[in-house]
């Protein structure tokens, strides 16, 4: 049995890294009281948070917290017509966040998330970790043994090529979960007391070319590097399909990663994952989504983008055409989904003007 | 999985003995090697005689067992570290688990001894994914499962042909890196095994490694020499170039290589700050080596093993034979190799 860990009596660090440069997303229908646990890790940081469902509901955020709030007023009022394509009633609404920060990097949790232990029992600063994943190269091309070949202690085995070890710039950093495991809606069903306990040390670089299921509960990303390709899809009210916000962002950043020459990292840090949703509920929501992935997937595995496409917007704009092109034949949500890759780096460009090339 | 589970009668242990006194060695593994038929082959370039603790199902052989099984022009394919491979030819059995005489059993953070060979063969004996990636590593293990958004389709796996496993205390650094970080031992414990994805290069290192000798026996050939091979493991390349032939041929039979657990404990052998005195020709190999096996291609036509070990050959000395005589040679080993494996495997 795993638990969460206690951060009563850790002190706040002052002099916490990128505290200016890093904003942290949260999307929330009910309260911040998890911040509390988080207080020693994340005050230092400013908060965005993106409050779905009921706009008339006040969310509390703990005292010491310094934060901008969105409803979907806000988000209406901010985007006009464009605020088609931020969900409503979803997690996936969190994307608004990125769209809105002005910060070189975002860390996104969700409020069912607390303090993981290490097997030593000390308590997880999960964004000092994904800082630092992202602070260091990826290794996409060759793939290490010891897996993250800068971390303390570790490094390049033989046989790596010396031509490969100065890596490539990490654009994204995705952390894991111990107690409740991210597991889909028929496995809840099969495996319902099944908890993670195990703590695997490592972090390491997604091959190039391979695909992976992106979780956005415990996800830290470059925004300026990958920000436009965040887009985290329709789901929720008035959409046949939800729990593939995230996972449709992973499929679309990878590949444009890949493109660009970008590294994806996963493993460390964990986080506490304390709620189990329903998985009658999930399974309604994800129904669609386990059929319409087998379609999905070679779709990405096969998706190439032109040398022309060199900056995110470009690669999502391609992208989005091939969606409508290939994938509006299992279903007419596609093209919608298409049309809202669109809007959505439009209101991107909109609220970001590009200040460089 | 426990050792009682594992059929032994699949297995061979196979050791290459570059150290002729075997005893703390074998001493060290014993619970984990007992019941189990070992084959321990004698690199032919050793003098004194081997020194082998009783108690055990072995058989060994030596320079003259290896000429007469693949004649004396032949036999300098199997000196040094490639020894081992003449166990893998002569093996008659399913899998083969093969550890370098200078590794002992290593401990888990509980500080249980790590039963190599149960992982190695439960690491076998289950499914690799390479198609798609699974962040919470092999989801066979108990306590584990694919995550969301895996792909049902693809849950149930596709054959393993290798188990790559990993080392504590020494790892397998190059000399480079070693002599620069003298003091540098391997202290994480990473409690996972995991597939190695499809197209994904890896250095794939002989330390630690055990294999499905029928499904892709043929593919682990001893090829490549450098010039100045030496009997330690920072002066040589053959298992890193068997490596990326074997995980290339893998990928195009739809096999999946996993890594990760087990560990052993790799004691000192050795100088690293020596082995750099020597040129270090598989810098420069390894560089050539990369682009070619990334652009590579099989014949669909080659839908087994050997073929497309020939193949390999093939373009290995059409593509890399002018850059350095080395490809030429392990191009030509290869294709000795195959015959050789097809000659020993067919009579009886």
């Amino acid at each position: 049995m795993v638990e969460p860990a206690n951060t009563v009596g850790i002190p706040l660090n002052h002099a916490a890294l990128l505290k200016d440069e890093l904003d942290i997303v949260i999307p929330t229908i009910r309260n911040l009281d998890f911040l509390e646990m988080w207080r020693p890790f994340l005050q230092p940081y400013h908060l965005i948070i993106v409050q779905d469902g009921d706009p008339s509901k006040t969310i509390a955020v703990p005292e010491g917290f310094d934060y901008e709030l969105y409803n979907r007023n806000d988000i209406n009022r901010i985007l006009g017509p464009k605020a088609s394509c931020i969900s409503f009633k979803d997690s996936a609404c969190r994307c608004f966040g990125y769209m809105v920060s002005k910060k070189k990097y975002i860390f996104t949790i969700d409020d069912d998330c607390f303090v993981a232990k290490d097997p030593s029992g000390k308590a997880v600063n999960a964004l000092e970790q994904h800082i630092k994943n992202l602070l260091c190269p990826s290794s996409p091309l060759f793939f290490n043994t010891l897996y993250d070949p800068y971390r303390e202690g570790a490094d390049f085995v033989r046989g790596y090529p010396f031509s490969l070890r100065e890596g490539v710039s990490t654009a994204v950093s995705h952390g894991l979960w111990l107690n409740i495991p991210d597991y889909d809606a028929p496995t809840q069903l099969v495996k319902p007391k099944e908890r993670n306990t195990r703590y695997v040390d490592a972090v390491m670089t997604i091959p190039k070319g391979t695909l992976f299921p992106m979780c956005g509960m415990n996800l830290a990303f470059d925004r300026e590097l990958i920000g436009p390709a965040m887009y985290f899809g329709l789901m929720g009210d008035g959409q046949p399909i939800g729990r593939y916000d995230d996972m449709w962002a992973g499929w679309c950043v990878k590949v444009i990663c890949d493109h660009l020459g970008l590294g994806v990292k996963t493993g460390l840090p964990y986080i506490y994952h304390s709620k189990a949703s329903n998985p009658f509920v999930n399974l309604k929501k994800e129904y669609k989504g386990i059929f319409w992935q087998e379609d999905i997937i070679p779709f990405f595995q096969s998706a190439k983008l032109s040398k022309e496409a060199v900056t995110v917007q470009q690669c999502y704009i391609e992208l989005s055409k091939m969606v409508k092109e290939k994938l509006s034949a299992i279903d007419p949500y596609f093209d919608k989904l298409a049309d809202a890759m669109v809007t959505w780096i439009e209101a991107w460009d909109e609220l970001n003007p590009a200040t460089k090339a | 999985m426990s050792s009682s589970e594992i059929n032994k009668n699949e297995v061979d242990i196979v050791i290459g003995a570059l150290n002729a006194d075997l005893t703390q060695f074998l001493n060290s593994w014993r619970p984990f090697f007992s019941g189990f038929h070992l084959i321990i082959v004698k690199d032919p370039e050793l003098k004194d005689d081997l020194n082998i603790p009783e108690g055990f199902d072995v058989d060994v052989y030596s320079k003259p067992d290896i000429e007469k099984v693949v004649g004396a022009a032949n036999a300098a394919m199997f000196s040094g570290y490639s020894c081992r491979y003449f166990g893998y030819l002569v093996s008659k059995k399913k899998y083969i688990v093969s550890i370098d005489d200078d590794c002992v059993p290593a401990k888990d953070p509980k500080g249980v001894l790590v039963d190599a060979v149960s992982q190695h063969v439960s690491n076998l004996e289950n499914p690799a994914t390479p198609l798609f990636f699974n962040t919470l590593y092999d989801p066979y293990c108990e306590g584990a499962d694919f995550v969301r958004g895996y792909p049902f389709s693809l849950r149930s796996g596709v054959p393993c042909a290798a188990s790559c496993g990993l080392w504590l205390n020494l790892a397998d650094l190059d000399a480079p890196t070693q002599a620069l970080k003298t003091e540098q031992r391997n202290t994480s414990y990473v409690d996972a095994v995991m597939t190695v994805p499809l197209k994904a290069m890896l250095p794939i290192s002989g330390i630690n490694i055990a294999f499905n000798r029928e499904l892709v026996g043929p593919a682990l050939v001893p090829a490549l020499r450098i010039a100045g091979e030496g009997k330690v493991r920072w002066e040589t390349l053959e298992d890193v170039w068997c490596g990326m032939c074997l995980k290339h041929i893998s990928d195009h039979l739809g096999y999946g290589v996993k890594t990760g657990l087990p560990y052993v404990w790799r004691n000192e052998r050795g100088d690293a700050v020596e082995s750099l005195r020597k040129k270090w020709e598989g810098m420069k190999l390894m560089e050539k080596s990369v682009p070619f096996f990334e652009a590579l291609k099989l014949p669909e036509s080659a839908v087994n093993v050997e073929d497309c070990v020939v193949e390999l050959a093939k373009a290995v000395k059409e593509q890399l034979g002018s850059d350095d005589p080395a490809f030429t040679q392990a191009a030509d080993a290869m294709v000795k190799w195959v015959q050789l494996w097809n000659s020993v495997n067919s009579s009886g």
